[in-house]
């Protein structure tokens, strides 16, 4: 009651703050203001625009996607032609960014943590060219490795005649690299299906191991009954439907290629060019993950008896993938698709796409806190 | 336990550790050959280094042709043409600004050049290097510009090159900084109109690349004004990548500002200050600080991806090295010049990433054991 009495000492009641300096009455004021702001800019920028495109006589609307094209892409997943819609452009336009992303993001991915685990090596010859790599990729713009990698395939690769050849059968040109693809049988159909049998069996079985060993503290060889039934089933497939194996190979007709599966020199400078730019990054992030798993961990491993590749297996890497997995999102939605343009909706959704399932698949690696 | 004890327990004299472990053999036993796997690693990243680096020494210097008069005496050289840059460094550097006044840009370049060195200096930061930022800008724009003190005036279209390479990374930098800041408080705001805009346009921004949003600035801008009134072209990229830069910097300034502890906002308010005080005293100039390393990083990207405006036709470095190329004397020396502009990146980024590097160690002195 102290604080009533020394109240009445001063012998001033206790006026309310004015409305204005009220936090309540401030905070719906500023928001009002804000909005009343955004939405006057917004019809300003509406109302300029269609005052705009009246002007110019441009439609606006999705018509367009039912037009004409009537231009060539190099390169298309689906039957494309220049007489087709605008629709169906953005659509190859679509898939074929995915395409690259997708095959870039997989072996940036590999790339770069063999090469993030590299610089941690203690082999100072293997440390000092991983970092030189890193270093060297990362500082230069990735619109300018993708030129050079582009001009080493238009303007330095032979000719189809003087093709390079690395590998028999598979030829570098200014063309682009043309390899040979096995030729289609419904048994390839089957074999998928097996395919997917042995990854569905896989997962029913790993579950029962660890199910199994929860319960005994039996262990069981998950990972080579898992190999034979992922890679075995299909084989199984294979030879049992009489091995077809018969190859597209291509062939030097007069001045090109005939036969063999043609890519052109756009998609793979774009995906070599991404892949060696992507990697540089996700090589750091790696590097950063495992450092920040703590010594003392390794050294208890080593303790157990566990081998070195084991204990990086079994005790560093599930550890360091909590770290890696929330930087890798934004390297992956940020990087891969760069260098190609296309519609922000559909980047957006896509982004948005591996956004989510980057942070489900965080979720689950996450380390477990009371 | 005396030394004197017995005559046998003498100590003995200390030996040398075995041969093996010392100087140069020592060093690559611990080093390269340590186990099977690491001997196998090394001879075989040996073999890569012979088979590949010879060859290019002896294309890039040895073969080389420093001097020739022309393209057809470069051609008949083995290794590279630097007599092409010799020929074509001016255009690469400063693009089509006018030949006798190209010594403004290359003020200008070194203007910036000063700019970077003051900014590593930390006993500048703070008042005077906003300044010194401030004065430098501003020497650059009537360098660029001219049209005063009998420099002749020069329109935008004609800045190309690698002042516009840093024109647009810096001013983006620059600008975007206040309106980041503005979003990442507004993003930590409790009054939810401010919270979701500034985290619908933060998400926005940062889930389309920045070629969308330069393609959005250079075709769709011109259509959101009133009729009648153009932007310049370098102006609308500055702009797009202004907001481009602002997303990403705020939510760098927001992990600054998450990383205060709470006791300072409640000090802060226990002495009465108003908001606007309470983060330009307090919060603030603690929370930059911690995210300077991040915010460095940032830029270096904003410096690397000022080379897409190449796509909406600006001609910054990358873009004059391209057109160099297109000349019917000299095509196909891209590696010549390709070589030369990426260095020029290279020196730039690879500095600035080792000064965040060493301020991150330095900054976090405190925290570490």
């Amino acid at each position: 009651m102290a604080f009533e009495t020394s109240r009445r000492n001063i012998g001033v009641a206790p006026t309310a703050p004015a409305f204005w300096n009220n936090p309540a009455v401030r905070s719906i004021a500023y928001q009002t203001a804000l909005i009343g702001g955004v939405i006057a800019v917004g019809a300003y920028l509406v109302h300029n625009t269609l005052v705009n495109l009246d002007r110019q006589g441009i439609a606006t609307g999705f018509g367009f996607l039912n037009r004409e094209a009537a231009f060539e892409i190099g390169e298309s997943l689906i039957e494309y032609s220049p007489a087709d819609t605008y629709g169906r452009a953005l659509v190859v336009g679509l898939l074929n960014t995915l395409c690259v992303a997708g095959i870039g993001i997989v072996l940036a991915t590999i790339l770069g943590t063999i090469i993030g685990i590299a610089r941690l090596s203690t082999n100072w010859l293997i440390n000092k060219l991983a970092s030189g790599y890193v270093e060297t990729i990362r500082n230069i713009p990735v619109l300018l490795q993708l030129i050079v990698w582009w001009d080493i395939l238009r303007v330095s690769a032979p000719g189809p005649r003087e093709a390079w050849q690395p590998l028999p059968d598979i030829f570098i040109s200014n063309r682009g690299v043309i390899f040979p693809v096995p030729v289609y049988t419904p048994l390839y159909l089957w074999m998928a299906l097996a395919l997917a049998l042995g990854i569905v069996a896989s997962v029913v079985v790993a579950r029962w191991a660890r199910a199994r060993q929860m319960a005994t503290g039996a262990q069981f060889p998950v990972l080579k009954t898992n190999a034979a039934l992922v890679i075995g089933l299909p084989l199984v497939v294979f030879v049992l439907g009489g091995m077809p194996l018969e190859l597209d190979k291509p062939e030097l007709r007069g001045f090109n290629f005939s036969g063999g599966h043609v890519v052109s020199p756009e998609f793979v400078a774009l995906l070599v060019g991404l892949t060696v730019y992507t990697a540089a990054f996700i090589a750091e992030i790696v590097r950063a993950g495992i450092i920040a798993v703590s010594w003392g961990q390794s050294e208890a491993a080593m303790a157990l008896g566990l081998r070195r590749g084991l204990t990086l297996r079994l005790v560093v890497l599930p550890q360091a993938l909590r770290v890696i997995v929330p930087p890798m999102t934004s390297q992956q939605t940020g990087q891969a698709i760069e260098g190609i343009a296309l519609s922000m909706a559909v980047y957006l959704s896509i982004s948005l796409l591996i956004s989510l399932f980057m942070n489900w698949y965080n979720q689950f690696v996450r380390l477990v806190e009371r | 336990m005396s030394d004197m004890a017995e005559p046998g327990l003498a100590l003995q004299p200390e030996k040398k550790p075995p041969a093996a472990t010392l100087g140069i053999f020592g060093w690559l036993r611990a080093n390269l050959f340590n186990s099977i796997p690491n001997t196998i690693l090394t001879l075989l990243a040996v073999f890569v280094i012979i088979k590949l680096v010879p060859p290019f020494i002896q294309w890039l210097l040895i073969d080389s042709s420093w001097t020739a008069a022309s393209a057809k005496e470069c051609r008949a050289a083995a290794g590279a043409c630097w007599a092409f840059i010799g020929e074509w460094y001016r255009f690469i550097l400063f693009g089509r600004f006018p030949y006798a006044e190209q010594w403004r840009p290359l003020i200008v370049i070194l203007i910036f050049i000063a700019m970077f060195l003051a900014s590593c200096d930390r006993r500048l930061w703070g008042r005077r290097l906003i300044a010194i930022w401030v004065i430098g800008g501003a020497l650059v724009m009537t360098l660029m510009f001219g049209g005063v003190l009998g420099m002749t005036y020069v329109e935008t279209a004609l800045w190309n090159g690698l002042p516009l390479t840093l024109i647009l990374a810096v001013f983006g930098m620059l600008f975007a900084f206040p309106l980041a800041i503005l979003l990442a408080l507004g993003r930590r705001s409790r009054m939810p109109a401010v919270h979701s805009l500034s985290v619908a346009y933060i998400e926005l921004i940062r889930g389309v690349p920045l070629i969308t949003i330069l393609f959005m600035a250079s075709v769709m801008l011109p259509l959101f004004l009133p009729t009648g009134t153009t932007i310049d072209k370098l102006l609308r990229a500055q702009i797009a990548i202004i907001l481009f830069a602002a997303a990403y910097l705020a939510e760098i300034i927001r992990g600054g500002l998450q990383a205060i502890p709470k006791g300072q906002y409640e000090a802060a308010d226990a002495l009465g200050l108003s908001f606007t005080r309470k983060m330009r005293l307090v919060i603030l100039p603690q929370a930059l600080t911690t995210v300077i390393p991040p915010l460095v990083n940032t830029f270096i990207g904003t410096f690397k991806d000022t080379s897409l405006v190449i796509i909406i036709g600006l001609l910054d470095l990358l873009g004059t090295a391209n057109n160099s190329l297109n000349d019917a004397n000299w095509r196909g020396f891209y590696w010549e010049a390709y070589i030369f502009i990426g260095l020029i990146y290279w020196f730039f980024c690879f500095f600035m990433s080792k000064y965040s590097q060493y301020l991150e160690r330095d900054l976090n002195k405190a925290r570490r054991r």
